[in-house]
């Protein structure tokens, strides 16, 4: 019944999945942890430029970002991110356009996480001295992060389903290969149904266990 | 809330962030003219690839009637699935086991899969299964890829806008002797429906941009896919992606701002409940929480 699957590489295919969203999700993690310590900063023009990098990158569709970087990025401005292959390259500008994309919701995500640290801790940090960074640094980011693991969670589950725009610019992760295995053989059903269960096994377990985590680690109050 | 991590600045720490500002807005300007000076060397600075765009055929050739397939694209998603979400959400809330079950695995299976999934295979199934005609097909595959998605999104809207209103709204519609569909199609929904108005718009934004992905995948002449004819065209590639990016930008610009002056009216509202679903609710529902609703934790007071 599943003869069809042969000749084709359905797991290294989900590995790629797995791989542009480990990547992107540590880039945009940092990326996007700068960005909310810019839009909470004193510093006007941080503060404006970390909100019109947020408000211009989540009205794009991915899309285009992930589409600009192949042809706009790699062939006219010839930034190859130091790749000498055209599967490499693809691989790393996707990973790039996928953390930039991601690194606005992330911002998001985190500021959110940082209104909900009570004020009195903020209060509390500038009132034994502390300057900008210390109370953002010492007091309240790590308070926040533990409260927006299960926000992050949802980020990270949309970041697993996203990687598969990067099929638009040829990179052979999930999306990719069906699209191949569709197209050339005949059982539409069955292989529809085999990546629907990929990524439910790659989405349902990391939901489980950073929800755990999240429901775990959350400061009580 | 951001002006509780730090004093009022005093003289030296007014001086020392306007030295930060400087010396971020050099970088930031340093940037910018790092990418005009790459544009300007590779040629994409010079009036032939920019004059298209103020001439009104490329508007009308490649431009509009792509901005136009894209919102037909989107709005027939939308009517499509707002129904049928209505019809899931509340089934999710059925007082039936069966019922409730079979409605939430239906919602949190096509709530895991990614659209593009969705698209393909509803491309491949038409193109075998039924007689749609090529033209069509690409809208079509579109529409259903995102009607399945949606569709399970708008349905834990519905549920979310439902459990939103006070319980006593339910109470005293069976105090005044209703029966549950009674309640539920005269009491509960018309409340909820003014509830996820600002939800319903923010997931409109996320429609939009997923189109683009039918015209890269599929061939579907949305707005992405006609820039990539007006730029065989003209040879403009940068210029033309500027000009894609900024209507996307525009066009869901004024959405998001539509979806967050509706949420404000209707929280200051004294004619409802006070219930209301915001943009914040809309992008964890977009995030498959399939391991049930640990949103609440940090975003707790979205409702």
């Amino acid at each position: 019944m599943f003869d069809f699957l042969e000749g084709y590489d359905v797991l290294g295919a989900f590995w790629m999945t797995v791989k542009l969203t480990a990547l992107s999700a540590v880039g945009s993690l940092v990326w996007g942890t700068l960005l909310a310590a810019m839009r909470v900063s004193p510093v006007p023009v941080m503060r404006g430029f970390g909100t019109v990098y947020v408000n211009v990158v989540r009205n794009i569709p991915l899309t285009v970002i992930v589409l600009f970087s192949s042809l706009g990025l790699a062939d006219i401005f010839g930034m190859t991110l130091g790749a000498s292959d055209f599967d490499v390259q693809g691989f790393r500008l996707a990973v790039l356009g996928l953390a930039g994309y991601t690194a606005a919701f992330v911002c998001e995500a985190l500021r959110s996480g940082i209104n909900t640290v009570p004020l009195g801790q903020a209060e509390a940090a500038r009132a034994i001295g502390l300057g900008f960074h210390q109370t953002l640094l010492l007091i309240v980011l790590p308070q926040a992060f533990r409260a927006v693991i299960g926000p992050l969670t949802n980020v990270l589950i949309a970041l697993t389903k996203n990687t598969t725009v990067a099929a638009a610019i040829g990179v052979a992760e999930a999306a990719y290969l069906m699209k191949t295995m569709i197209e050339n053989e005949a059982q539409t059903l069955l292989i529809g149904a085999v990546f629907a269960f990929g990524f439910v096994v790659l989405t349902l377990p990391t939901g489980l266990l950073l929800g755990w985590l999240g429901k775990r680690l959350a400061v009580k109050r | 809330m951001s002006s509780v991590l730090y004093d009022t600045p005093g003289p030296r720490a007014r001086r020392r962030n306007l030295a930060l500002s400087v010396a971020f807005g050099v970088l930031v300007v340093l940037l910018l003219w790092w990418m005009w000076q790459k544009m300007d060397q590779k040629d994409q600075l010079t009036s032939a690839l920019w004059k298209p765009f103020t001439e009104s055929e490329a508007w009308t050739t490649y431009l509009l009637p792509g901005l136009a397939n894209t919102l037909k694209a989107a709005a027939l998603a939308m009517v499509i699935a707002l129904p049928l979400g209505a019809v899931f959400g509340i089934a999710r809330l059925s007082d039936h086991r069966w019922v409730r079950v079979a409605a939430g695995t239906m919602v949190e299976f096509f709530r895991a899969i990614p659209v593009l999934l969705l698209m393909l295979f509803a491309n491949e199934f038409y193109a075998r299964s039924t007689d749609v005609t090529s033209e069509d097909r690409p809208l079509y595959a579109v529409v259903t890829g995102l009607v399945l998605y949606n569709a399970a999104v708008l349905a834990e809207v519905v549920r979310a806008g439902i459990l939103a209103l006070p319980k006593g709204q339910t109470e005293a519609a069976y105090a005044i002797g209703l029966r549950k569909g009674q309640t539920m199609s005269s009491i509960l929904l018309p409340q909820a429906v003014t509830a996820m108005l600002p939800a319903i718009v923010s997931q409109l934004v996320v429609i939009v941009k997923d189109t683009a992905l039918g015209g890269v995948m599929i061939g579907f002449t949305e707005l992405l896919n006609s820039r990539g004819t007006l730029a065989a065209n003209y040879a403009n590639v940068i210029p033309s992606f500027i000009v894609v990016a900024v209507m996307f930008i525009v066009l869901n610009f004024l959405l998001t701002s539509f979806a967050s002056w509706l949420e404000q009216r209707l929280r200051r509202s004294k004619r409802s409940t006070g219930a209301v679903l915001g943009a914040e609710k809309v992008d964890d529902l977009n995030a498959a929480e399939v391991g049930g609703s640990y949103g609440t934790g940090a975003g707790g007071a979205s409702f």
